[in-house]
């Protein structure tokens, strides 16, 4: 076991470079000089612009750069924004409220989505069934954020029930709205996923031997049914913590939050490499320790999984 | 046919005249007589089913199929003729008929500049149809390759493939896309968003083709090509990839709606498509201003590219269903 996650944790390093590599070339072919851009209309004399280039490492061809950037990182140091904000401050501020948001969309998809995709699945070819399949379709085929033009104009506009924004206030239930739309087209993943493996796993041979030995409907579908049918739906949602994160920036967007979304995108325009390779880069190692532990996670839903 | 003589039959025929007593021999029924002459018969001239012979007359019973085969074949029609379902011309807008009402001629009303919507709608399929058919392409013949090399060579190739595979897969389509989108900042075309989509987004078909290589490489009839002489390569190409090839299509089909949702949420945040190219996407979000006041400007948008991406999801399902033997009706 612990030698399985060691193994995993390493083969993350050639991924891990790969990743900041990759996006750290990414914002240095932007187009622009994003040094004299700071100095506005009037721009900035020869003198200055050198001296801030010297600060920022960005005198130096692009793989002592980066190299530059990595020796950083490993003293912990992620370097400073071009408005002298460590950008450790950056990520504080702006990663907690984006954690917030995905663990809430993540909690809302997988109760909703389990729960209406084992009913549907327990009853397959039934109304409820037919039904909970269209609205499945619909939510995935309609863009986030036209769902969210329409619940935050509904619920947030004219009902009134949530603050249609969310702004500086990042209470649970500002959030709830946001997380929600951000959880929507996940949830129906997830319904379906769900449906689908319960379905399947129904006419299993266990199931049979399970009920014909007297055990309770509901003990059998609690125990023998849903648990193996987690399996793929744990792997859809370890994949998804990262993507949820990754993918907040339409959704903070619409409702002003202000997390790693709309800080990453200023980033991106601003051509800041530092702050943009450090979001992405925690962005990736979020992703890659869900998927770890979503094969953790194997083990204990199914027992002839095994790691060594 | 059923003339032909079974020869264990004949053995079994002759053990009996000899080591039974004659009057059991009866009891062994010549097969053609019993009823099972109609299960054994088999015509020796049709050809010989296959998984895709099977799939097609199984998708041809599907209702699913035929509605999302009528309607992608619909939105096709607009996408290449739009101008066969309407003549305004979308890019003329009178400003006096901001957010007005339908009328003759306008089903759809207006949207703020005073532009008819219901044309735009029709015009906007295009760039939607093209990004997601053109981003399909290139990620399923990038995906494909990578993934069948990964799978069928193994070792080294595998293992780097593999981590570069993980590399792209770890970084958020949308949030590479707006970088990769600013690099082409000036001169943005069609085929750059395209371009963006398919860097980013081919890891998901190089995963499932190098599952399904890996599953099928170990297949008798791959030993028996290796066995007649057939190099490396031509085994990959002529028999491991048509055989890997169900999966391939299936989550290319779903994908293409993908894409059309990607290209409309770039086209929202201001990176995707330049203003110049009608889409729905830039429609969409520029109705969001006028949707207190006049909201069917973002409904008819929205819904054609829902329509649309539902499409293509719904056939990607009839796909799979088709193509896959558990779940097939009986």
């Amino acid at each position: 076991m612990v030698r399985y996650i060691g193994r995993r944790l390493l083969q993350m390093i050639p991924v891990f470079l790969g990743a900041t590599l990759l996006i750290y070339a990414m914002v240095f072919a932007l187009p622009g000089d994003p040094i004299q851009a700071l100095g506005g209309e009037r721009g900035l004399s020869p003198a200055v612009a050198d001296q801030i280039r010297a600060q920022f490492n960005l005198d130096q061809p692009f793989f002592i750069q980066y190299l530059l950037y990595l020796k950083g990182i490993l003293t912990l140091d992620f370097g400073n924004s071009f408005s002298g904000q460590p950008v450790i401050d950056v990520v504080a501020r702006a990663f907690p409220v984006t954690f917030k948001i995905a663990i809430m969309a993540l909690i809302f998809e997988s109760v909703l989505g389990i729960g209406v995709g084992l009913v549907a699945g327990l009853r397959k070819g039934g109304i409820f069934d037919a039904s909970v399949l269209v609205v499945s379709l619909i939510v995935i085929a309609v863009p986030t954020f036209v769902i969210g033009f329409v619940v935050q104009f509904t619920f947030g506009v004219k009902l009134g029930w949530f603050p249609p924004t969310v702004g500086g206030d990042t209470s649970f239930e500002s959030l709830l709205m946001p997380a929600a739309v951000l959880g929507a087209v996940s949830f129906a993943y997830v319904l379906r996923l769900t449906r689908t493996s319960v379905s399947e796993n129904l006419t299993a041979d266990y199931v049979r031997t399970a009920t014909a030995k007297g055990l309770s409907r509901g003990r059998v579908v609690q125990v023998h049914v849903l648990r193996n049918s987690l399996i793929p739906v744990v792997t859809f949602l370890g994949a998804d913590l990262g993507a949820l994160m990754g993918g907040a920036i339409v959704t903070e967007a619409i409702f002003n939050v202000p997390g790693v979304g709309g800080t990453l995108y200023q980033a991106i325009i601003r051509g800041e490499p530092t702050t943009v390779v450090t979001f992405v880069t925690i962005l990736v190692i979020v992703y890659i320790v869900g998927n770890l532990l979503v094969d953790l996670l194997y083990a204990v839903l199914d027992p002839r999984i095994r790691y060594v | 046919m059923s003339e032909s003589v079974n020869p264990v039959r004949k053995d079994l025929d002759g053990a009996a005249t000899t080591t039974q007593r004659p009057s059991q021999a009866h009891f062994v029924a010549d097969p053609s007589e019993t009823p099972l002459a109609v299960v054994d018969k088999v015509n020796e001239n049709e050809a010989p089913s296959s998984l895709w012979g099977d799939a097609w007359r199984d998708l041809r019973g599907r209702a699913l199929f035929w509605v999302s085969a009528v309607l992608i074949l619909l939105v096709l029609a607009v996408a290449f003729f739009p101008s066969l379902f309407t003549s305004v011309d979308p890019e003329f807008c009178e400003l006096r008929n901001s957010l007005g009402e339908p009328q003759a001629g306008h089903p759809f009303g207006f949207d703020r500049q005073g532009c008819d919507v219901y044309s735009r709608v029709i015009y906007g399929a295009r760039a939607s149809v093209t990004v997601g058919m053109l981003t399909t392409l290139g990620v399923v013949i990038l995906g494909a390759t990578i993934g069948a090399i990964a799978g069928f060579y193994g070792g080294w190739f595998d293992t780097i493939l593999s981590r570069v595979t993980d590399i792209f897969f770890a970084i958020p389509l949308v949030l590479a896309a707006i970088v990769l989108g600013q690099v082409f900042q000036d001169g943005k075309t069609v085929m750059n968003v395209v371009a963006v989509l398919t860097v980013f987004g081919w890891p998901q078909v190089a995963r499932i083709t190098r599952g399904a290589v890996l599953s099928v490489k170990n297949n008798d009839f791959i030993t028996a090509a290796k066995a007649l002489g057939a190099s490396k390569l031509e085994t990959l190409v002529r028999h491991v990839v048509p055989n890997a090839a169900a999966p391939i299509i299936v989550v290319a089909t779903v994908s293409l709606g993908t894409f059309i949702v990607a290209e409309a949420t770039l086209s929202f945040l201001g990176i995707g498509l330049p203003q110049s190219v009608l889409s729905w996407g830039h429609d969409i979000s520029t109705a969001q201003t006028s949707l207190r006041t006049n909201a069917s400007v973002l409904f008819y948008p929205s819904a054609a590219l829902a329509i649309t991406v539902l499409s293509f999801i719904m056939m990607g399902d009839a796909v799979r269903d088709a193509l896959d033997p558990k779940a097939r009706k009986r």
